[in-house]
């Protein structure tokens, strides 16, 4: 198993638990209890059924037939977008309120950047009856409204981050000091595939249902199971990690990632970070990050909340680093002409994270014979302010 | 020998470590802050390198280094201002900072410009403890610098013991579950963690940090442990503009001690 984590937490050299001793009591807990709670039959039964009869599960492979005729290729949507509150965000959050009930936690806290996260979280903390605190970047309560008001009226307490660039990293570092001023009664449902160990694995556990279906899915449709390329975006990469993960060891099928570039990688304003990012720490985990000379976290940029981060879960840093993976990256301009094309072609508003995905999907090089499985990760209803801002735009025209 | 370890061989109870964030509130504060906390009888000085994200810092020092950082502190800057405040002070000088400052300045660099320019300590609090044991401990040996780590409230005796046997100089008690810049009472139940911890009779000494923050509540963790540090009150005291940074800390070893 190269691709999955050791017994220490690490994926090859990135991964790890750099965490402050005030963390430790609560991180060890998971690291031991994990595994074994998920294996539970009773832990399996609940988590199956609500994502069947809550989230809509399975979420459909649909055979994009205008795309593939454009790109002459097959392409096929794993439509995450559909699931109950409109990503692949709830797989996790049902899977670690079950882990946080088995942990004897009452008080429920999440960062979110695009506020996908954040809602799921504060829906199953309403499905089950927990206080839920959500930290959320001002930048991002700004550009992000509607998911804001989803989570206030989901009974959730939205709480801004004000420190740095006011975004993502930012209130990931509040929910990990509200964790360490609440030890005891608190469970922090981290949204990606970031944070020290276990998280990156728990979460990739949690969201590997997709591409669990997705092989049952392409075994019905095409009589394999493997596409030859699967394609996802990537801030933390949750979306990626979960359409990837049981496709790890499969080396022959490609893994493609696509990161933000903002507004051009060499811009100073991007979010690219396997590009622009060196081996460091960032929450907790040895990965990559965008970091100056003297280790300070540099503040990315992307006109999406939820690719705006200056790291990559480490289970990605790994993929890239050891070549399993290859990375594209789209600008601000390049995602909102690929949604408008998606939206136009076959009639599926993106989330605008989701948009970089499909900005690069004629670099790939996939021929007629092949197949690809683009991870539809989230809808756009929260993102129209920003489309709607530029339909009388010449991006659309051009 | 060692200005921490010698500290502790004539010093054994009554011991105050302050900390301040370097390059603020300017960045030339650095060693005038040094030679007036020295003057003023802090026993140690605990120097924050600014970090961009410092994950256990409440309000107060994140605004500090955000300043900090702001007006251009780093490392090279910060060390030549160490090897300066060293030519007129003799009390140990320790560094606390984050783990990912020291991997991007490559771990045995740093440990060794540290000791070159004289500072005796250093408190990492994301650095894992095995990870220290396995990789770095005998490189701060080599250079003769201490490493504290930190214990709470929810920190298992094993793990005490584990810190305890690692650490040199002290062991850091963190007085609460919480990030830095409390400013409450000491509870009974945190009393209750200090004579637990007094119990576990320790080699090394040990210092009472965080929500440390006035007369009473240093007085308190003088008489658990064998010293206090107190951070956040010290950068909310010279954060005040309306007055000379002299003035300031003059205020504050008043409060503190009066």
């Amino acid at each position: 198993m190269k691709y999955q984590v050791n017994e220490t937490g690490f994926y090859g050299q990135f991964g790890g638990s750099f965490i402050p001793e005030m963390l430790h009591s609560n991180i060890d807990t998971l690291q031991k209890q994990y595994l074994s709670i998920m294996a539970e039959d009773s832990f399996q039964k609940e988590f199956r059924k609500l994502l069947k009869d809550y989230v809509g599960r399975p979420s459909p492979l649909y055979y994009a037939a205008k795309l593939s005729k454009e790109l002459n290729t097959n392409v096929y949507l794993k439509r995450e977008d559909l699931n109950h509150t409109g990503a692949h965000k709830i797989n996790n959050t049902i899977g670690q309120i079950l882990l946080a009930q088995r942990l004897g936690k009452t008080r429920i806290i999440a960062e979110t950047g695009a506020g996908q996260h954040g809602v799921a979280t504060a829906t199953v903390c309403a499905l089950m009856g927990l206080e839920c605190v959500v930290y959320m970047g001002s930048t991002d309560i700004k550009r992000q409204a509607p998911n804001v008001a989803r989570m206030r009226m989901l009974g959730a307490r939205v709480e801004p981050a004000l420190s740095g660039s006011q975004t993502l990293k930012d209130a990931t570092n509040e929910a990990i000091r509200d964790w360490i001023n609440n030890p005891v009664d608190t469970h922090y449902i981290i949204g990606s595939v970031v944070g020290p160990h276990p998280y990156p694995d728990l979460v990739a556990r949690f969201q590997s249902v997709i591409s669990e279906e997705m092989k049952w899915q392409l075994k019905e449709q095409t009589g394999s199971e493997n596409p030859d390329y699967i394609v996802a975006c990537v801030g933390g990469g949750s979306n990626a990690a979960g359409a990837f993960y049981h496709y790890l060891e499969d080396e022959a099928v490609k893994l493609v990632l696509v990161e933000a570039a903002g507004l051009g990688i060499d811009t100073g304003e991007s979010a690219a970070t396997s590009v622009l990012g060196s081996m460091g720490i960032i929450h907790g985990s040895r990965t990559l990050l965008m970091q100056t000379e003297d280790g300070q976290i540099v503040e990315p940029y992307s006109i999406s909340a939820g690719l705006d981060y200056p790291g990559i879960g480490p289970l990605h840093a790994h993929l890239i680093k050891s070549e399993r993976a290859q990375v594209f990256s789209a600008t601000d301009e390049e995602a909102i002409k690929a949604a408008f094309h998606l939206t136009r072609e076959e009639g599926i508003i993106p989330a605008l994270e989701t948009a970089h995905a499909f900005a690069i999907l004629d670099q790939i090089g996939a021929k007629p014979d092949e197949s690809m499985v683009v991870c539809l990760s989230g809808r756009g209803d929260k993102d129209l302010s920003t489309y709607i801002a530029h339909l009388d735009g010449e991006i659309v025209d051009s | 020998m060692n200005r921490l370890t010698s500290l502790f061989e004539q010093k054994k109870e009554g011991v105050l470590n302050v900390y301040f964030t370097a390059g603020h509130p300017s960045l030339e504060s650095t060693v005038p802050i040094i030679r007036s906390l020295a003057e003023h009888g802090a026993d140690i000085i605990e120097i924050g390198m600014p970090y961009s994200d410092p994950m256990a810092d409440g309000e107060t020092i994140q605004k500090s280094s955000a300043v900090a950082l702001k007006n251009g502190m780093g490392l090279e800057v910060l060390f030549g201002q160490i090897a300066e405040a060293r030519q007129h002070v003799e009390i140990p000088l320790i560094v606390m900072g984050y783990y990912n400052q020291l991997i991007q300045y490559g771990i045995e660099d740093f440990v060794k410009k540290a000791a070159e320019v004289g500072i005796d300590g250093m408190i990492i609090p994301d650095l894992p403890m095995a990870i220290y044991r396995d990789d770095h401990k005998e490189l701060f040996e080599k250079y003769d610098v201490c490493h504290s780590f930190l214990i709470t409230p929810q920190t298992s005796e094993e793990r005490i013991l584990m810190a305890d046997a690692l650490s040199s100089g002290f062991v850091y008690m963190v007085s609460q579950s919480s990030i830095t810049g409390k400013t409450g009472d000491i509870s009974e139940e945190q009393i209750a963690y200090f004579e637990r911890v007094n119990g576990m009779a320790l080699k090394n000494p040990r210092l009472i940090g965080f929500g440390i923050h006035d007369k009473e509540t240093k007085e308190r963790a003088f008489h658990y442990a064998n010293g206090a540090i107190i951070g956040s009150a010290f950068i909310r005291a010279v954060g005040n503009e309306e007055q000379t940074l002299e003035e300031n800390i003059d205020q504050f070893f008043n409060r503190i001690n009066a």
